[in-house]
């Protein structure tokens, strides 16, 4: 642990990146992030296409592997060790763009696929916490059905409850809505609001605006790999202070 | 038929007789202009000739035998003269055919592990029998199948395997064959695509080198040239070398087969897999194998189907499969000459088992097919 980090709260942060690194081969992805995030904060990272947004929570969980520096989840030093690499990833939900649910399990199976496996959790017990997601997601009625039955929504609504059976402390998600049709976004956003107000951890790469003003704590501009303003949602929005964030402000917020 | 619906002056009735029916699809279809007309005409006639050759020679013409009252054997002279197919030749040879040179007076039990066989693979291919004691199972009906064929113990002579043939040996061959190699390609198609250096090396050096050489060449080695390996006085049976042979051939196959599978899921199901925490095992047995094997079904059924077929290659080192047996049945001095018989009746035979091995694996497409079903 490094003075700084001890100097930083009282209460250890619950996601701690120092001076974190990450190429793709010669490419400099990402380049000397610092960021704590507390229990219970939202965060909304956005950014233009290309800026390590995305790359930057996939290092969260270790989809992606970072060069130099260091992170630190839930006191948990991530690094080559599987141990920890487990032990990380079993605290940290991940919600994907693409949803990537199981398509050749139903929704149920889908729910208590891990809680079985991982956590080691009886059958009987990891269904009835599967059912009381489902009716947090309010879609208990499609348990029975497969992935391929639902809709964009239902199924991104399914692959949030799957990373809420394991009860995790901290949620990615990596562009929950920018595969969903527009009247779909509502009932996906609204979960993940509802989620916030109970004090879910939770880190979002996204471009609604909208969500960002309603609960996040803090949003993060992030432009060619770097971190280059955050603050809360009211002063971020009205007074942006480099001219990259204004131009991209300008522009998602001009439609 | 005329209705008159409300309001409407639309008279429904059914479509014009000409446009659907036999009748009508022969006119759209055969008969639509004069050339078609034509080649129809011609086409119809060909296959009505070759119909009337067949029934012909398979029932009008076709001798089915008289036994001799003396001697009770039957007689090829009829046959010669009728020229049709000769059910009698079938008749004289069916059980060398079918079980080679297996004791006659031992007969039951050649055919009791067909029964065997067939029957493991019938109750195998029931999805609800895919549970742990489906593999129990197999192993003791493989024992069972040993002392059957075999012998030795419990009262039932010994018959040394040079004597075994036929369907048993040729279902022998290509069943365990492939049951044991199938295991076996998905850790070679594992190995292949996984991150261990040391693993994918031994695994690629293994598919690249079998794949390189012809079947034939790999039975040529271990029927002949593995035994000069070996130290004196130790012996392998030959049956053995040329099962073992081709499960290894069969795997390296199917694991490039299976590879493929592996390739065509999305990484969006391993990432998923990852953040959930679930293991590689777990991932694998649980999230990517079950959906790579499902879309690599039609793939893994051809290769299933050839090697069932390429069984017949171990007639080189001198083992009577059905193939080899239906040549033996023609080298009898008195049946000498009843190639189309003793040939036809085997594909028939062949064709049976892989005409069941395609239509299951389309039932099973079927059956596992999630992705659409609304």
């Amino acid at each position: 642990m490094t003075d700084a980090a001890i100097a930083a709260t009282a209460e250890e942060p619950v996601i701690n990146i120092q001076s974190m690194h990450k190429w793709y081969g010669e490419f400099h992805v990402l380049k000397d992030i610092d960021l704590s995030v507390d229990k219970g904060e939202v965060l909304v990272i956005c950014g233009p296409s290309g800026s390590g947004k995305s790359t930057l929570i996939r290092c969260i969980n270790r989809l992606e592997e970072y060069q130099k520096g260091l992170i630190t989840v839930d006191g948990i030093a991530l690094n080559n060790d599987v141990k920890n690499i487990d032990a990380i990833r079993r605290e940290v939900g991940m919600v994907f763009q693409s949803f990537n649910l199981f398509p050749h399990l139903t929704v149920l199976q889908n729910l208590t696929l891990a809680p079985i496996w991982v956590r080691k959790t009886p059958k009987k017990e990891a269904e009835e916490a599967a059912m009381y997601f489902l009716e947090r997601v309010k879609i208990p009625e499609q348990a029975e059905k497969y992935p391929g039955q639902l809709s964009g929504g239902q199924q991104q609504r399914v692959a949030i409850a799957r990373s809420l059976c394991m009860r995790p402390k901290i949620m990615l998600f990596d562009e929950p809505t920018s595969a969903l049709d527009p009247e779909m976004i509502k009932e996906v956003l609204d979960t993940m609001i509802e989620l916030a107000h109970e004090g879910m951890t939770m880190l979002c790469v996204t471009h609604e605006m909208g969500f960002a003003r309603t609960v996040a704590n803090r949003v993060l501009f992030m432009d060619g790999g770097e971190i280059i303003e955050q603050n809360e949602p009211e002063e971020f929005f009205l007074n942006p202070q480099s001219e990259r964030t204004k131009l991209f402000l300008s522009q998602i917020l001009s439609h | 038929m005329a209705e008159q619906s409300q309001g409407t002056a639309v008279v429904e009735t059914g479509p014009p007789v000409m446009s659907h029916g036999i009748l009508g699809w022969l006119r759209a279809n055969l008969f639509n202009s004069i050339p078609n007309m034509i080649i129809s005409v011609v086409l119809l006639a060909l296959l009505l000739w070759i119909f009337i050759g067949m029934v012909n020679w398979l029932f009008l013409d076709a001798v089915w035998g008289e036994r001799d009252p003396q001697t009770g054997a039957l007689s090829a002279d009829a046959c010669r003269a009728a020229g049709g197919f000769c059910y009698a030749f079938i008749r004289e040879k069916m059980r060398l055919i079918l079980f080679g040179t297996y004791p006659s007076a031992e007969q039951l039990r050649p055919f009791l592990a067909v029964i065997l066989f067939v029957s493991l693979i019938l109750v195998s291919c029931n999805r609800n029998a895919w549970k742990p004691w489906l593999g129990v199972a197999w192993v003791a009906a493989l024992v069972v199948l040993w002392i059957l064929m075999s012998g030795g113990v419990l009262g039932l002579s010994y018959v040394p395997n040079t004597n075994w043939g036929g369907l048993p040996l040729t279902l022998m061959l290509s069943v365990i064959g492939l049951v044991f190699a199938f295991p076996l390609s998905i850790v070679l198609a594992l190995g292949r695509t996984s991150d261990l250096p040391a693993a994918k090396m031994i695994c690629v050096g293994f598919i690249e080198l079998v794949r390189g050489v012809p079947l034939i060449t790999v039975l040529f080695m271990a029927s002949v040239m593995f035994p000069l390996f070996l130290p004196t006085g130790i012996t392998i049976d030959k049956l053995l070398r040329a099962q073992v042979a081709i499960i290894l051939f069969a795997a390296a196959y199917l694991a490039e087969v299976v590879r493929g599978g592996l390739q065509a899921i999305p990484t969006g199901q391993y990432e998923a897999a990852d953040s959930l925490g679930l293991g590689y095992w777990q991932k694998m047995r649980l999230i990517i194998l079950p959906q790579a094997l499902k879309i690599s079904i039609p793939p893994i059924v051809n290769t299933f189907i050839g090697f069932f077929k390429d069984t017949s290659l171990v007639i080189i080192i001198g083992l009577f499969d059905l193939l080899g047996t239906a040549k033996a049945a023609l080298t009898d001095p008195a049946w000498r000459g009843f190639y189309k018989e003793s040939y036809l009746f085997i594909a028939v035979l062949y064709f049976c088992f892989c005409f069941f091995m395609s239509k299951y694996s389309q039932h099973l497409e079927k059956r596992l097919n999630t992705s659409h079903r609304r």
